[in-house]
Parts: C-alpha cells; structure tokens; sequence
C-alpha cells in the first residue's frame, strides 16, 4: 500500500487508537491489581449521561463541554456508588449495578426525549465511537508529516489523545511509589502515612479522564476492552509490575494496529468489500491475546502454583 | 392516559407488553436475588453482554438457510449459547487463572461485546441485513411487538419462575453458605450453574423489552431493594419478585402513555426510584431507621451512664449528657440531681449492682452474656428470681 493512501485514510486513527489503548491500559494495571476491574465498566456506562447533559446544557456537541460533562458524570457515579455502599451497607458490585444502569438509563431517557435530530449524538455512537472517520484529509503521502500546513488539519482528536496519554504517563511517574505501596499493602501505606483513600479516588479519576478521552475517539467497547484485558494478559505474563505494565502496553499497541488493520483491510482479504468495527475488531483482538497468554502464559497461575 | 396504561386500556400492543414487563420483571426480581446473595451480582454484566454476538451468529445462520433472519426465537437461541460460553470463560479464567473474577468478568463482557458489534457491522452491510434492526436488542424495542413474541416472553418468565421455585431451598443455602451448603451433602458447582443458568433465561427473555445493556438493572436492583426490608432470606426473594414485577408493571404503563418513552430505560429508572425510597425509609435496614436507631442507643448510654455518675456522687462535665438529664427533669441546671434524679439514679445503681452479682453466679450465666449496660435486669428477670437476687445483695452488704 502506498503513503498517498495510507497516511490521510489509516495513519491518523491507528495511532489514535494505540494512544487511546495504552492510555486505557495504563491505569488498568492497577484497577486489575486492585480488584476493581469493574469501575471501568461502570465509568465508561456513565458517559452517556454526561455527554447528553453536556449537550442539553450547552446546545453543541463541541469536545470540550462533551469531555467535562462525561467526567462530571464520572465523578458523580464514583460518589454515588461509594454513598449507596456506606448508606446501604451493600457489596460494591451490587452498589455498582445499582448506580451505572440507573444512570446509563437516564441518560438514553434523556437522549430519547430530546431533539438530537440535527447532531450526530445517539447511543451507538456512543458504543461503538467513530475511529474510521477520524481520517486526514490533508495528507498526501508520508512527506505531509513534515508539512506544516498539513499537520495543521490533523483530527482534534490526535493531539487531545496524545495529550491525556502524556498526563497520566507524567502521573503514573509522579505517583508510581505511593501507588505501588498502595495496591500492593495498604496497610503498610497507610503506616508510611500515604493517603490511601485519595490514591485511591485519584487513580478512578486518572481512569476516568482517560476513559472520557478514550470515548470521544473510539468508543467505550474500546475503552472497557483496554482497561482490562491487555492488563490481565499482563499479568499473566509476569510477577514484576514494571514488566506488566510494559507487557500490557505492548499487548494495547498490538491491540490497536492488529485491530484495525483486520477491520479495514481483512474483509477485502476474504473477497468483501466492506469493512467491519474497527472498535469491535480491535476488542476483539485484545481478547484473542488475553486468551493465548491465559493459555500459555508462563505465570498464569500465579505464585502459588 | 397513564390511568388508562396502568388498567390495561391502551390496547392490544401495550397491554401485551405490560404484561410481559410484569412476568419478566417478576422472574428477574426472584432470580437476581439468589446472584446477589451470592456476591455475584456483576456475572449477570457479562452474561448480558455476551449475548451480542450469538445475535449476530444466530441471524447469519438463519439467513444463510434461506430462513428469515429476523425470527425472535432464532435470534435467542443463538445469543443463549454464547452468553452461556461467556459465563463459562468468566468461570474457567476465574478458576484456572490467578485473575480475579472482576477482571474475568470485564474481560468476557467488553471482548464478546466487541466481537458482537463486528458481526453487526457485518450484517448491516449485508443486503438482507439492512432492515434487520438487531440493534434494538440492544436497548430493547417494544414497538410492534407480536403476540407470539409476547408469548415467549411470558412463558420464558414462567418457566423461569417455576423453576426459581422449585429450587429456592438449595440455591439459598448455597448463597448464604457455600461451605455448609457442601458439607450438608449438596453439589455447590452444579447448583451455582442452576443459578447462572436461570439468570441466564431471564437476561435472553429480557432482550426484546429492555435490551442487553440495561437487563442486569432488572437482576440486581430488585434483590438490593428488597434487603433494605428484611433480614429473612425467604422475605428477600418475595419482595425481590414483587418490586421487579412493579417496575416491570408500572415502567412499560408509563412507557405506553406517552411517545419518546422507551421502555427499557424506564422500567430501569421506575426499579430505581423504588430503590432510593427503600434506601431512605425502609423500616429494617434503611439509611434514616438507622440513623434514628443510632441516635436511640446514643441516648439510652448517654442517660445510664449519667445516672450512674449521679449515684456515684461524681460530677456531670458532658453537654449532651447534662442536657439529656436536665429535659427529662432529672438535673438542676447546676448539675445536682432532682428528688427524680435521685431515685433514678438510685435504681439504675441497684440494677448495676444485680448485674454484677448475677454475673457471679454460674447458674446464670446465660443471662449474664446478655449484659450490655443498658438493660435493666427486671426486663429479662422474674420477680421471684429478682427477690432471690436482692436478698443476696443484702447478705452481701451486711
């Protein structure tokens, strides 16, 4: 394939999607290790409400009202799902159950009542994100990256991405010592008197940022499927954090191209002209790895055995 | 209009799916409640989730035989198999794996979720695909709904139901106590997996009126709601069932009274709104009776031990305290007791005094353990046994 088709139709939502995958993955690791794989489910749900309220507030769909109505609503699912467990004395996946379908159904109510005929906002979209029409138009061959008028018609999307992906790169080595203790032995945290609570609100709030950046881009299949699964095939590799998290940006990267790759191109292979979800496709092939490493990883079953 | 949703009077269509929300609400309230018991209320997520692609699966095949791919009962076939293999990869990685069964569960729901939306990119580019409409699966449809879809929808909740019943016994032992369940002779796995399984029936029932995303709403929030009411396993499981079939009743009545109400997310919100005034008012375990049961016990030490200190001779220094004993009369303002206070403060050191010497006394000793100094002993103790103890005391003094 040449650069003159490459680089304006693939380049520029591959590498959104690598972003948007490592970006996920990284403060996965941690959610996996903690156990609290699900609060990405549960986040990624809640930025249906957000995003309609954001439009309904401000009458647009423009990014920046989108992205903090989403992280509004994050951040009020987190609340609410902590109050319901203290208030109810519940288990925090019932409370979770609880608070993310209630909200995820007030936001589709919402959608439903109101007038989004003239802007591209339903639930699919939602779901499924739109990566394929994240596409450069100005391009025209592998030359247009050193072109400043080009570059300047780069999706949004590209360098908002690559922004939240550098913040929570700069976060994770900020923090990485508190963090580590943390999620390994909070009790010992807390004797070296790091604040275990507010590492850990700080950590779903990192998730949320990047699930909410994620989301605009990709979809929140994407953004689930990333949380988790490139994480956990990690961890299935190795004992040592550093190396998991490595792996799982690995895996993520692998995800991201792999996915899209056979998503666009894989159908013309098998003689179709059509292609398929490139979100579907790319969550697809972070399950295939998650399912060859929890075959064959070589520590798959832990210390222990 | 919404009085004429609630009597069944809106005609054919919304009376059929009224009732369907009932009994499909019913089944999932009664069935959820045994996952949420068992902790496991978030397996439903990835059960749900992984009908996707059995959906797309299903039609595929029903197309390719020439069949319509549309058929409803085709289309659940198909998605029951796969949210079965994603409940089993939930269970193989959880067991065969170090991960855990939240990352098991996320992993199966966003990977078979996305292999789903590739089918059904799949199929909308197909020919016979265009209007094939799977998507509504996704939040639920009722428009249009046909009486034989209605009526797998109701004999799906029976089945369900019937079998929920017939089960309740060793699914509720396995729920509360697997171990003991185990040790008293029963099969846990198996069991476990009648317990998937039933969720399982509800969730694929459930696609047509409330769709994939929002069904586990209807599995866990009735079982929730209904344990701020009782503490008796057997009352959970009742009042589950009845709070599903309200909101299942009640959302589809008020979805079919108005237009841009789709019923999925309003039988979602209707079990919502029954489960926030629970968690509020609920008489047994409710957020407010505690608080208030809270504030009752805060009072009952706080007015002892003032009593007690009155007895004692020792001075009052703690507001609450002073403040409790001087409404009920029992303090002058300056902290020395009333004639009231005095013999109060008398009694309650009598009652102290019983208490220690019955602890002494080993034919007591079950009474004993219910020492919490708060009590008095002539609630729990006959008068005879009360006159036995005070002539005690008295030999004791002299």
């Amino acid at each position: 394939m040449s650069g003159a088709e490459f680089v304006p139709l693939s380049l520029t939502p591959m590498l959104i999607g690598v972003f948007a995958a490592i970006a996920c993955a990284l403060p996965g690791n941690f959610l996996v290790l903690r156990k609290q794989a699900l609060i990405g489910d549960a986040i990624s749900h809640v930025v249906l409400p957000g995003i309609v309220v954001a439009f309904l507030v401000t009458g647009s769909v423009a990014a920046g009202p989108m992205m903090l109505g989403a992280a509004a609503a994050a951040l009020v699912a987190v609340v609410l799902i902590e109050l319901i467990r203290r208030l109810g004395k519940i288990e925090t996946g019932a409370a979770m159950g609880v608070t993310f379908t209630a909200l995820f159904a007030g936001g589709v109510l919402l959608l439903e009542r109101s007038d989004t005929s003239r802007v591209h906002l339903d639930v699919e979209h939602a779901l499924m994100g739109n990566l394929e029409s994240l596409i450069w138009l100005d391009a025209t061959g592998w030359h247009s990256l050193l072109d400043p008028q080009a570059l300047a018609g780069l999706p949004n999307e590209l360098l908002r991405m690559a922004i939240v992906l550098l913040f929570i790169v700069t976060l994770m080595f900020v923090f990485w010592r508190p963090l580590k203790i943390a999620t390994f032995d909070e009790g010992f945290a807390h004797g070296l008197g790091i604040p275990t609570n507010a590492i850990g609100l700080g950590l779903v709030m990192t998730a949320a940022i990047a699930a909410v950046a994620a989301f605009d881009a990709v979809g929140s299949i994407i953004v689930i499927a990333m949380f988790i699964c490139p994480p956990a095939a990690a961890r299935l590799m190795t004992d040592h954090l550093k190396a998991q998290i490595w792996w799982s940006v690995g895996f993520a990267t692998l995800s991201a191209i792999l996915g899209y790759v056979l998503a666009g191109y894989g159908p013309l292979w098998i003689g179709r002209s059509d292609s398929v979800s490139a979100a579907g496709m790319i969550a697809t092939v972070s399950g295939v790895i998650l399912a060859l490493a929890a075959l064959a990883g070589p520590r798959r079953k832990g210390l222990t055995a | 209009m919404l009085w004429q949703a609630l009597t069944l009077q809106l005609g054919y269509n919304a009376t059929l799916v009224t009732l369907g929300a009932l009994l499909l609400g019913v089944a999932a309230g009664g069935t959820g409640t045994f996952l949420f018991l068992r902790k496991r209320a978030l397996v439903s997520d990835a059960i749900s989730h992984a009908t996707l692609p059995g959906v797309g699966l299903a039609f595929l095949v029903m197309v390719a035989l020439g069949g319509d791919g549309r058929n409803l009962a085709g289309l659940l076939f198909g998605s029951a198999i796969t949210a079965w293999l994603g409940l089993l990869t939930v269970q193989w990685l959880n067991k065969h794996t170090r991960l855990s069964e939240d990352s098991a569960i996320g992993a199966v729901l966003s990977v078979f979720f996305g292999a789903g939306v590739v089918l059904l990119t799949v199929i909308q580019t197909m020919s016979q695909g265009r209007q094939a409409g799977l998507d509504s699966l996704l939040l639920g449809s009722t428009a249009g709904m046909l009486f034989s879809d209605a009526a797998m929808i109701a004999a799906g909740g029976a089945v369900v139901l019937a079998l929920a019943l017939l089960f309740r016994r060793p699914m509720t032992l396995v729920a509360f106590d697997a171990n003991y369940a185990a040790a008293n002779g029963l099969n846990v796995s198996r069991i476990d997996l009648l317990t998937m399984g039933l969720v399982l029936a509800v969730t694929v029932v459930g696609l047509k009126i409330v769709g994939l995303i929002l069904i586990v709403a209807l599995l866990i929030i009735p079982p929730v709601t209904a344990r701020f009411w009782t503490d008796r396993a057997e009352e959970v499981w009742l009042i589950s069932g009845a709070i599903g079939g309200a909101a299942g009743y009640l959302g589809a009545a008020i979805s079919a009274s108005a237009p841009n109400l789709p019923t999925g997310p309003i039988i979602v919100l209707v079990a919502f709104a029954l489960f926030t005034v629970s968690l509020f008012f609920a008489p047994a375990r409710g957020a407010l009776s505690s608080v208030l049961r809270h504030r009752r016990f805060q009072r009952h030490v706080h007015r002892r031990q003032g009593l007690l200190a009155l007895a004692n001779g020792l001075p009052i220094y703690e507001r609450y305290t002073m403040r409790l004993l001087s409404q009920e009369g029992l303090i002058r303002p300056d902290g020395v007791a009333t004639k009231i206070g005095e013999r109060q403060a008398a009694s309650a050191m009598q009652d102290e005094h019983r208490w220690r010497l019955l602890r002494e006394m080993p034919a007591h000793e079950d009474i004993a353990a219910r020492y919490d100094g708060l009590s008095g002993l002539e609630t729990i103790l006959t008068k005879d046994q009360l006159r036995d103890l005070d002539a005690k005391l008295a030999e004791g003094k002299t």
